[in-house]
């Protein structure tokens, strides 16, 4: 399900509305995995608080979504572009590339609550593949 | 059985008691059929379904997204016993209608984004925790009489 030229377009144009707000939907979604997701909170046994809002959830989705913003410009090549953050989720990091889809899932929820209007079927149909397609370039490495 | 606190029960109640499931049901059936386009295939007979312009403006298509919500309500009303409310549309959905059940995850999905997109702010990480613990049971039960 790769990114036609169309899909390409659309998640350029919502990231154009939605840029200014990467940080708070960044924290927002992350918040939201950790709760909503139990199980993803065995991948942050080393911070002291993991609620919604708390310091290290703001600072890692803020970090989270600089890299989504920096893959969108990186569209026509998404395995060469994150090669090297691929090879830090599967040697150091190593998530559970279910994962992925989870966090995915959380970053489409917040982008439909804070931009409703904008996130119409078509937007969001790119946007799922972008995500999809970013997620398969993380795992590459894996294996 | 399924165990639900207050906070989930109340959370439920209060979502589908301010919901219009007429906007809401064909909101998102279009949209599962928009951004996972395979699900199309059990409604070949629905006449255009071209794009996304042809589906959202589909009647049929809002017919049965009003005919899907309305089908939630029965596990709505009976949260302590979905299994065994569902257990009849199971039947129907893996003999007649042959469904893959992960489409309803797809659908289930789909609702919790025009669901948030609805109720903004006020969908909360509890109440999204909330929702879609309701969903999946109900996907869960969906599936259950396959064989």
């Amino acid at each position: 399900m790769s990114l036609s030229a169309k899909d390409k377009a659309n998640v350029k144009a919502i990231w154009g509305k939605i840029s200014s707000k990467s940080d708070d939907i960044g924290a927002e979604a992350l918040g939201r995995m950790l709760v909503v997701y139990p199980q993803t909170k065995t991948y942050f046994s080393h911070w002291a608080d993991v609620s919604p809002g708390s310091a290290p959830v703001k600072k890692h989705g803020k970090t989270i979504m600089g890299a989504v913003g920096d893959a969108v410009g990186k569209m026509d090549d998404l395995v060469g572009g994150l090669a090297s953050l691929s090879e830090l989720h599967a040697f150091k990091l190593r998530i559970d590339p279910a994962n992925f889809k989870i966090l995915a899932h959380c970053l489409l929820v917040v982008i439909g609550m804070l931009f409703p209007a904008d996130f119409t079927p078509d937007i969001h149909v790119s946007v799922d593949k972008f995500f999809q397609n970013l997620a398969l370039a993380l795992a590459e490495k894996y294996r | 059985m399924v165990e639900w606190s207050d906070f989930e029960r109340s959370t439920i109640q209060n979502i589908f008691a301010n919901m219009d499931y007429d906007v809401v049901g064909p909101k998102a059936l279009a949209r599962c059929l928009v951004v996972y386009p395979w699900t199309q295939r059990y409604f070949g007979n629905f006449g255009n379904l071209y794009n996304a312009a042809a589906i959202m403006g589909n009647p049929m298509v809002a017919n049965h997204g009003k005919v899907v919500l309305h089908g939630l309500d029965r596990a709505v009303k009976n949260m302590d016993n979905i299994k065994a409310t569902y257990a009849e549309l199971s039947v129907l959905h893996s003999e007649k209608l042959h469904v893959d059940p992960d489409n309803f995850r797809l659908l289930a999905d789909c609702l919790s984004i025009v669901v948030a997109a609805q109720m903004g702010t006020a969908f909360t990480a509890d109440v999204q925790a909330a929702f879609q613990k309701f969903l999946a049971v109900v996907v869960s039960s969906l599936g259950r009489q396959y064989h």
